[in-house]
């Protein structure tokens, strides 16, 4: 079976070069390999192989396909599936390209060649194609400077990821030096071996991730690639890093220590707050949409490092309700933002703009995605019934029961862990309810937005079946935590125990029943109840009179589009709220004199500190020393004999000093 | 066994008919209080049942660039916040469906509904529309958050976030006088006051004003659709009321399977203790003066602050008592 996933996957990148095949083959393969995902994880069998490539002194390539690669590959594989139908839409004469098509099948099987991987060697070389592939896809269109910016920054953080898990990988093999996967789970390293393991684990899959402060590349990056492949990189890409963070802290590590909870906490809660702060002042409708990820990414790992918190203390219930949530998350996040990134493709396509200033009563004229992303949007703002919700839930319930953790830091750090998720929360409602406002509803702000059209049926099907599992997702909640059972079980040693024992079959329960029930199809039915009651008694009771006017606007109604609210607009009470402490952001008016006709400026300034600190600065002192280094360059042989004598001796000394 | 479901049903059936027959009541109250304290004459108390009624006779006028979006939402936002409102106990707190959503989801529906509201308020692309919408989601995002970290505070000190547990637990310890549900009340009286748009917060009773919040939103709809929205916040307004007698004041509220007898009981104490803190908001609201927009997030986050030390109060106390 094993053997079968792989073969599926390569032909798929074999047949790459004929670029309208690739779409078809693409999405037979990713339901083949779904199928196998969905196999093992119901089954609870290991799928094991060895090929006989890769390090000599590792005796081949181990693949395993376990219950945590095959929840991982049920999330990458619907997400590919979906891009793929997405894919099939497209025009072959003109929206097929040399640059895109090969490298979409090699991206999507390198995501799942790492999910399979088995040793280090594997794990390593499918990232890093994962990580080339997708950056041959943030440049294929290399003509536009902004794009080039983007693969520049992706490269260099790629580079810097990899390494780090480079470093991580050989922490983990320790002096032995094994490397497959069941040597290194055979042995513990020392405590401060295991720090530094966490630590370079963290910046590989955070950078990959996008977790602040390693965020840098992905608001700029994912929206350069073309938007089916933005759907992989954001709603997929971004889950291979996590799994690449559960594999390594969860699995490989041995025991976890308490301390180790604290990073992800840390690092997760600020992603998640500042992520959808950065969204909620952008303009930019695919960019909004990345810096939505970082946040989504922040709070999955606000779970992990509660699951891992809840683990080392020996607290198992906590554990599972804490991995479950982020796991949920993980698939729930897959669905919505792929949705959310194939809908904003589809605006882009009809209408040629990204920015928002230049959409509006999008709902009119495409009025199948308009429903559709409006799913999306209602679900990552973790509205019910909708699904976002329903990981919102039991991260909530893992936080109330993080008060059972003996250590100080980790008991206090429950309540702002809290108190940061619900800021989060309120703010991706706002930050939504934003994007969706000004695109879709409103007056048309430019010709192409009052002229657009629907998509092709395919690219339909593809925002219409993830919005129908979001959907789906929030109304059976716990048959997927019970579907997680596997996975659970292996990585926090206990499921979700009550799951299924509630007072209907589809109540979530996360601790136990008479603690903390959610039932979203009651609620859904009740809602609906009363919804249909309100419709007949209304319409028994009123008029039922309805007439079309122009907008009443208190009396003064203007015929511009452009006296609407604006995306920069409605940013501005929360650029006043928050920006002001996050972004030190500024707003000044410069007025003309009185009797002087120039035209009043107004003029906003934000700053991102992150960048400023973490990232050009750095880049300067780079440039700095290659400055200085640079007379090495031009020194005459004599000297040049003179460096490679002295550094022959200093390392002889070296030796002999230390034997 | 039957008998006890059909009963359960009848209770439950009960509540939904009662809140909605009680919210125009409360609504009438808060303005005949306030007419009187501004030695006016008021409206007659039942003014806002005749309210509905007439804007349910009226022909609904859309404009011209309204989608089916602002149509339909006043289909859902009002029985969103209907269903929430009945899930909050008010006569009896172990009714049918108060299982099925935790406090959690109490919070997330009220979100919900305020979603589709400030959508709907961006569909006919006014700009005052987009004013309220965009206001009311700034102040939501000071004031959800408070009222997620109050409900978790609350089911923290009652061990289970299920709302009749909690109640339960205010019924069985109503003098459980601690500093964190102290500072939990003061929060949920500024949640109450910004989500009901009341004043300091935004003025109800305005219609042309460039402070408006809430009524800038509804500015388009007419007839029966601002109808559905009227009564949805009316319905809101009693909700936030019946949480706050729910949990700080909860005498007479009738346990789990207490019989006809003690629902009766419950009942008269709930709707007194409605009326009474709809008198209070009257009394509050000509007391004090409305506020500028941008001095809002000072007080709603005073709201966030309290909250947010609520509950770590009570996770110091759990850590000092373990």
């Amino acid at each position: 079976m094993g053997a079968l996933a792989v073969a599926a996957v390569f032909a798929a990148l074999a047949r790459g070069a004929a670029l309208a095949v690739v779409y078809p083959i693409a999405t037979l393969s990713a339901l083949i390999l779904g199928a196998t995902d969905l196999n093992v994880l119901m089954s609870g069998q290991d799928l094991v192989a060895t090929l006989p490539i890769g390090l000599p002194t590792s005796g081949g390539l181990h693949l395993r396909l376990d219950s945590l690669s095959a929840f991982f590959g049920l999330v990458i594989n619907g997400g590919v599936l979906a891009a793929s139908v997405y894919g099939l839409g497209f025009d072959r004469e003109r929206e097929l390209s040399k640059r895109v098509e090969p490298y979409f099948p090699i991206f999507a099987s390198a995501m799942n060649l790492v999910l399979l991987a088995d040793d280090a060697y594997a794990f390593l070389f499918s990232w890093e194609l994962m990580s080339l592939a997708s950056w041959a896809l943030v440049v294929a269109r290399h003509t536009e400077a902004e794009n080039r910016r983007a693969g520049h920054l992706y490269l260099v953080m790629a580079a810097i990821g990899t390494t780090a898990l480079l470093f991580a990988f050989g922490g983990l093999a320790g002096t032995a030096g094994g490397y497959a996967f069941d040597a290194i789970r055979a042995q513990t390293p020392q405590p401060m071996v295991a720090a530094l393991i966490l630590a370079a684990a963290l910046v590989g899959c955070g950078s990959k991730g996008g977790l602040v402060p390693l965020h840098a590349w992905l608001p700029l990056a994912h929206p350069a690639a073309p938007s089916h492949v933005s759907a992989l990189m954001s709603g997929i890409m971004t889950k291979v890093a996590i799994y690449g963070f559960i594999r390594i802290a969860f699995d490989l590590l041995g025991p976890p220590a308490w301390w180790w909870a604290l990073p992800p906490i840390v690092l997760g809660s600020i992603s998640a707050v500042l992520g959808l702060l950065y969204a909620v002042l952008d303009r930019d409708l695919k960019r909004v949409l990345a810096y939505s990820t970082v946040e989504n990414v922040g709070v999955i790992f606000v779970a992990l490092g509660l699951a891992l918190a809840f683990r080392a203390n020996g607290l198992q219930a906590g554990a599972a309700v804490a991995l479950a949530a982020a796991l949920l998350h993980v698939l729930n996040h897959s669905w919505f933002k792929s949705l959310l990134f194939l809908g904003a493709g589809a605006v882009l396509h009809s209408t040629g703009h990204r920015d928002l200033d230049r959409l509006g009563g999008l709902i009119r004229t495409m009025p199948r995605t308009a429903a559709f992303f409006l799913v999306g949007a209602l679900a990552i703002s973790a509205l019910p019934p909708l699904n976002g919700f329903v990981s919102e839930w039991l991260l909530f319930q893992s936080v109330l029961a993080g008060a059972n953790l003996p250590q100080a830091s980790l008991h206090f750090a429950s309540p702002a862990i809290g108190a940061l998720l619900a800021l989060a929360a309120a703010l991706a409602a706002a930050c939504f309810v934003r994007v969706y406002g000004i695109a879709f509803l409103g007056r048309p702000r430019s010709a192409e937005a009052a002229h657009a059209h629907d998509v092709p049926l395919s690219q339909q099907l593809a925002m219409g079946g993830l919005a129908l599992l979001c959907v789906l997702g929030g109304l059976f909640g716990s048959q997927l935590a019970a579907g997680l059972s596997p996975v659970l079980q292996h990585l926090a040693g206990s499921s979700l125990p009550h799951v299924g024992s509630g007072p209907t079959v589809f109540s979530l329960i996360a601790f136990d029943p008479s603690r903390s029930i959610y039932d979203a199809p009651v609620i859904a039915l009740f809602v609906a109840i009363a919804s249909l009651t309100t419709l007949v008694v209304v319409h028994r009771l009123s008029e039922r009179k309805t007439r079309r006017g122009p907008a009443w606007d208190c009396g003064f109604p203007d015929s511009s589009p452009t006296t609407q609210y604006s995306a920069s607009s409605f940013a501005q009470p929360l650029r006043r709220v928050y920006g002001s402490v996050a972004f030190s952001a500024r707003e000044t008016v410069t007025m003309p004199p009185p009797g002087d006709a120039t035209p009043a400026r107004f003029s906003v300034v934000v700053v991102d500190h992150i960048w400023r600190v973490l990232y050009v600065a750095p880049g300067r002192g780079v440039l700095l020393l290659a400055g200085w280094l640079n007379v090495l360059q031009f020194l005459s042989i004599r000297r040049y004999l003179v460096l490679m004598f002295s550094a022959l001796v200093i390392l002889l000394l070296i030796v002999a000093l230390s034997t | 066994m039957n008998r006890e479901l059909l009963l359960q049903v009848l209770a439950q059936g009960t509540q939904m008919t009662l809140v909605l027959l009680v919210a125009p009541l409360a609504v009438g109250v808060v303005r005949t209080v306030k007419a009187r304290l501004m030695r006016r004459q008021g409206p007659p108390l039942w003014q806002a049942y005749l309210d509905l009624v007439k804007l349910l006779r009226k022909e609904s006028v859309l404009a011209e660039s309204a989608s089916w979006l602002f149509r339909s939402a006043p289909y859902v936002i009002f029985p969103l916040t209907w269903v929430a409102a009945a899930l909050v106990p008010s006569f009896a707190s172990g009714l049918l469906f108060n299982w099925a959503a935790d406090v959690v989801a109490l919070v997330a529906l009220l979100g919900a509904a305020r979603a589709l509201l400030a959508l709907a308020g961006m569909d006919v692309g006014t700009s005052f529309g987009g004013i309220g919408s965009s206001r009311e989601m700034m102040i939501a995002t000071l004031a959800e958050p408070a009222m997620m970290l109050i409900v978790l505070t609350l089911a923290f000190a009652a061990g289970t976030t299920r709302l009749a547990g909690v109640a339960d637990f205010f019924v069985a310890e109503p003098l459980a006088v601690r500093v964190s549900l102290a500072l939990a009340l003061i929060s949920l009286i500024i949640v109450a006051l910004a989500e009901n748009a009341r004043i300091p917060v935004d003025n109800p009773a305005t219609h042309l004003e460039l402070t408006m919040v809430h009524e800038a939103m509804v500015l388009e709809y007419s007839g029966r659709h601002l109808a559905l929205i009227e009564a949805a916040s009316y319905l809101k307004l009693v909700l936030y009321i019946s949480l706050l007698v729910c949990l700080f004041a909860p005498f007479g509220m009738a346990p789990a399977a207490a019989g006809i007898g003690g629902w009766l009981v419950g009942l008269v104490a709930w709707i007194a203790k409605i009326l009474f803190g709809a008198a209070c908001l009257g009394v509050w609201e000509v007391s004090i003066a409305k506020m500028r927009v941008f001095r809002l997030p000072d007080f709603v986050g005073v709201a966030f602050v309290f909250a947010f030390l609520a509950i770590l109060l009570s996770f110091l106390a759990r850590g000092v008592l373990a």
